[in-house]
């Protein structure tokens, strides 16, 4: 990884042995020493726009419209009225939320990629208390039903932290199996509390339902949401606990040296990660489908992966990583919906895919730099 | 010969009477009514679970084409379909914003889409919201929200008259081996389920009755009284899609010695393992020809184009939409796919194939005392799950007593009471699995 440089020389001379006079390429990568400030962003920039344009160029081949619809739809589908601003700030809150919640243990080095496991089964837990709990005022179930999926959510993310820490389990299998485990307890449960009979599937809950605000819905997750960003930016930035957490992801030798319980960090470090998770679930369960199905998290879980590393773990950045994620969604769906005939939902994630394959791609310019060759002197 | 045609056909349809009755599932008078909507202005929205790559949902977007074509309007500008729409909240949110875009009428195609249908229909008053395969409407007092269905189970009961006309010409052919048989002689079919579900219940019982009929009618017809029936297996996978699951409950029903298997999931895994082993499969939803070139006989299919258009010209003309819906083989709403003629080995029975689906003007009174029993009685009252309280209690006497003294008989008013199916008994003959 670190010398790249002259590889493609190398490449192009062992590709044409036996000629007799070596050809220099036009060009070598190497290694950017250090960048100015503007430099990431110049480069970034222009991985998006170059992204938006090929997919742009992809859909007016496509089908029957031009760019400038293109763009008119990607708008309107995510902003074009004030309900579309309100669905889209809802989708924002639950990915930035599980995003959120998994930036403490990739900061930690700890691939927690049970995101999804952790957020269905603070789900569940929120479910059963709306079911078994029923008849409760909601202003008591309510916070009942919190504690009852941060709990569930940080237990499930507790167990594969105790393998790691104690015995050094590989934690990015034992997270992803937690996933399919938690999913089976849902189909389980759903054919306990099925509604009707027989069809294995929980209808909408009435109690414990979290109240609208300012006479909308989704306002309540939206709010927590926010003080769930601020609170994990203050936790890892400024208390001695985040500091901890930085020194184990950078070594966890270095972490012993100075005498920090790395076992310890490893646990409390899930527990917060399960925790959030466990909250997205609530938002899931009580703030938005009151029900719950093994699709409930609808991948999101694996999502947030990707926004939290595109935001380099800062939960401020995420808020920009998540609203990139889900505006792509919703924008490509409003161009699939326009266009049902020809296309499909998998053009929405082709679309996606291609703006994050830039985005990522991204990043090896940010850390090289292509240097073209000077034109080489006729050798002979 | 014609007469005994005739009078083995009355074993299925015995009598006459209902098929209004199952048309127009409520009446209930509220005096509701909507404002008419100009036809170039009529805006149609359609929710989806998935696209076209899933059988079932491409069931219901070619439905809507046709419909949108049939009443000449604009596809481009007046129908917005979301597709690949979750049963959860996110249907609500389709809907709403269906309705920001100037939708009158906005139909969903999933059970799951049920709660939020309603979420909608109660937030906008003045948009008709109709979800099919639902059980809520009837119950709802919501007047813009509306349930359909179809009385598949017709479509069922034929289907499984081929099916049964198919296990005769094995038996004459001399294909069926001791292990299609059980102690008693009776010949074993299969059927893989998707869940333990009034739909899925009320489908095999009625298939298993048509076989059963079928079979007596083709061994009949052939010259011998016959002295057995049919018994049918069904093992459920817990799941609408789950190809590998479908087709390994399939193998193993096969591999226990079922002559003829059917289905009622939306993958292609039950006919495929048929196709495999060489057994005739009743299919669902639509043909499977495609995966079952000499095993594929014939399935029943919901089509969903009559509906679609019934309630638009309703919305257009204000007219007042019932609450449930129900169509039969007379709207055009359950229909017969093309009988396969290379999965029969023989003229003979393939003719008589196609003389036994000239029944579907007749086919009625499907579940009666004529065609089934519980226990080895007949089933004289039944208390149905029609309102899917929450104790699931039996709220609705179903059973219909018909003539008087030594010639009565009593019939199962299925989809009477609401649209979607809620026949749930466990007759004779036919074994679950045991939980």
């Amino acid at each position: 990884m670190e010398e790249k440089s002259n590889v493609s020389q190398t490449d192009a001379v062992t590709a044409e042995p036996n000629h007799k006079k070596v050809r220099e390429p036009r060009f070598h990568i190497v290694k950017r020493d250090v960048t100015d400030k503007k430099t990431p962003y110049i480069v970034r920039a222009i991985a998006v726009a170059s992204a938006f344009i090929i997919c742009t160029i992809l859909t007016v081949l496509l089908v029957d419209t031009n760019p400038f619809e293109y763009i008119g739809l990607m708008l309107s589908g995510s902003f074009g009225t004030f309900r579309k601003i309100l669905n889209l700030l809802q989708k924002l809150a639950i990915l930035l939320c599980i995003s959120l919640a998994l930036a403490p243990a990739f900061k930690m080095r700890f691939w927690n990629t049970g995101a999804e496991g952790q957020v269905l089964i603070g789900g569940l837990a929120c479910a059963a208390c709306m079911i078994c709990l029923g008849g409760v005022p909601d202003a008591l179930l309510i916070p009942i039903m919190a504690v009852a999926a941060i709990v569930a959510g940080a237990i499930w993310a507790v167990i594969p932290a105790i393998f790691k820490a104690h015995f050094g389990t590989n934690e990015t299998l034992f997270t992803l199996m937690m996933n399919y485990v938690a999913m089976q307890l849902i189909a389980y449960f759903a054919t306990i509390w099925e509604n009707p009979k027989g069809s294995g599937h929980i209808g909408v809950i009435l109690d414990g339902r979290f109240p609208k605000l300012f006479g909308q819905h989704y306002i309540l997750n939206i709010i927590i949401v926010i003080l769930v960003t601020v609170a994990m930016y203050v936790y890892l930035k400024y208390s001695k606990q985040g500091y901890e957490i930085d020194v184990v992801g950078q070594s966890e030798n270095t972490a012993r040296y100075i005498g920090i319980d790395v076992k310890k960090v490893i646990i409390r470090t899930m527990a917060i990660s399960g925790a959030v998770c466990g909250i997205a679930g609530l938002l899931l369960v009580g703030g938005t489908d009151h029900t719950i199905t093994p699709q409930t998290a609808g991948g999101q879980g694996f999502t947030a992966i990707m926004v939290t590393w595109l935001a380099k773990f800062n939960p401020i950045y995420m808020i920009m990583t998540a609203f990139l994620v889900v505006f792509l969604e919703t924008g490509a769906s409003e161009v699939v919906s326009k266009f049902s005939d020809s296309l499909n939902g998998s053009y929405a994630d082709i679309l996606t895919g291609i703006v994050l394959f830039f985005i990522i791609g991204s990043e090896f310019f940010l850390r090289y730099q292509i240097k073209m060759n000077k034109k080489q002197e006729e050798m002979n | 010969m014609f007469k005994k045609i005739l009078s083995l056909l009355l074993v299925v349809v015995m009598c006459a009477g209902m098929c209004m009755a199952l048309a127009s599932c409520s009446d209930d008078d509220n005096g509701y009514a909507i404002t008419p909507v100009a036809k170039e202005n009529i805006k149609i929205g359609l929710i989806t679970l998935h696209d076209e790559n899933s059988t079932y949902d491409k069931n219901f977007l070619d439905a809507m084409d046709a419909a949108v074509a049939s009443l000449g309007l604009n596809k481009d500008t007046q129908l917005i379909v979301k597709k690949n729409i979750p049963e959860s909240d996110e249907c609500y949110k389709a809907a709403a914003e269906l309705v920001d875009a100037g939708c009158q009428v906005i139909f969903a195609d999933s059970f799951g889409h049920e709660d939020f249908m309603m979420k909608a229909a109660a937030e906008f008053p003045e948009v008709q919201f109709c979800h099919a395969t639902g059980t809520k409407a009837h119950t709802s007092t919501l007047p813009n929200y509306h349930n359909a269905f179809a009385s598949i189970y017709e479509g069922r009961a034929i289907a499984g008259v081929i099916g049964g006309i198919k296990l005769a010409e094995l038996e004459a052919q001399g294909k069926l081996t001791a292990a299609n048989y059980d102690a008693d002689g009776n010949i074993k079919i299969g059927y893989v389920g998707a869940f333990p579900y009034a739909e899925v219940i009320s489908g095999f019982t009625s298939y298993f009755i048509g076989v059963k009929s079928g079979y007596s009618m083709a061994k009949q017809m052939s010259g011998s009284m016959p002295t057995n029936s049919v018994v049918m297996e069904v093992k459920y996978t817990n799941s609408w899609y789950d190809e590998a699951a479908e087709k390994s409950a399939a193998e193993a029903l096969i591999g226990s010695g079922c002559a003829l298997m059917s289905q009622h999931a939306d993958s292609y895994g039950a006919p495929t393992a048929c196709q495999a082993a060489g057994v005739p499969n009743v299919s669902y939803n639509g043909s499977t020809k495609s995966v079952g070139a000499t095993t594929y006989l014939i399935s029943s299919k919901i089509n969903w184009a009559p509906y679609y258009e019934l309630m638009i010209n309703a919305v257009i003309g204000g007219y007042k939409i019932q609450d449930e819906y129900c169509g039969g083989f007379a709207e055009g709403s359950v229909q017969l796919t093309e009988l396969n003629r290379d999965a029969f080995l023989t003229d003979d029975y393939y003719n008589m194939a196609v003389n036994a689906l000239k029944m579907t003007d007749e086919v009625e009174e499907i579940f009666s005392s004529y065609s089934m029993t519980k226990d080895g009685e007949p089933i004289k009252s039944y208390m149905a799950n029609v309102h899917d309280d929450p104790a699931f209690a039996g709220d609705t006497e179903v059973i219909k007593t018909v003539g008087e003294g030594e010639r009565a008989y009593y019939v199962f008013q299925e989809s009477k009471f609401r649209s979607a199916p809620y026949f749930d008994i466990i007759i004779d003959g036919i074994k679950v699995p045991q939980n």
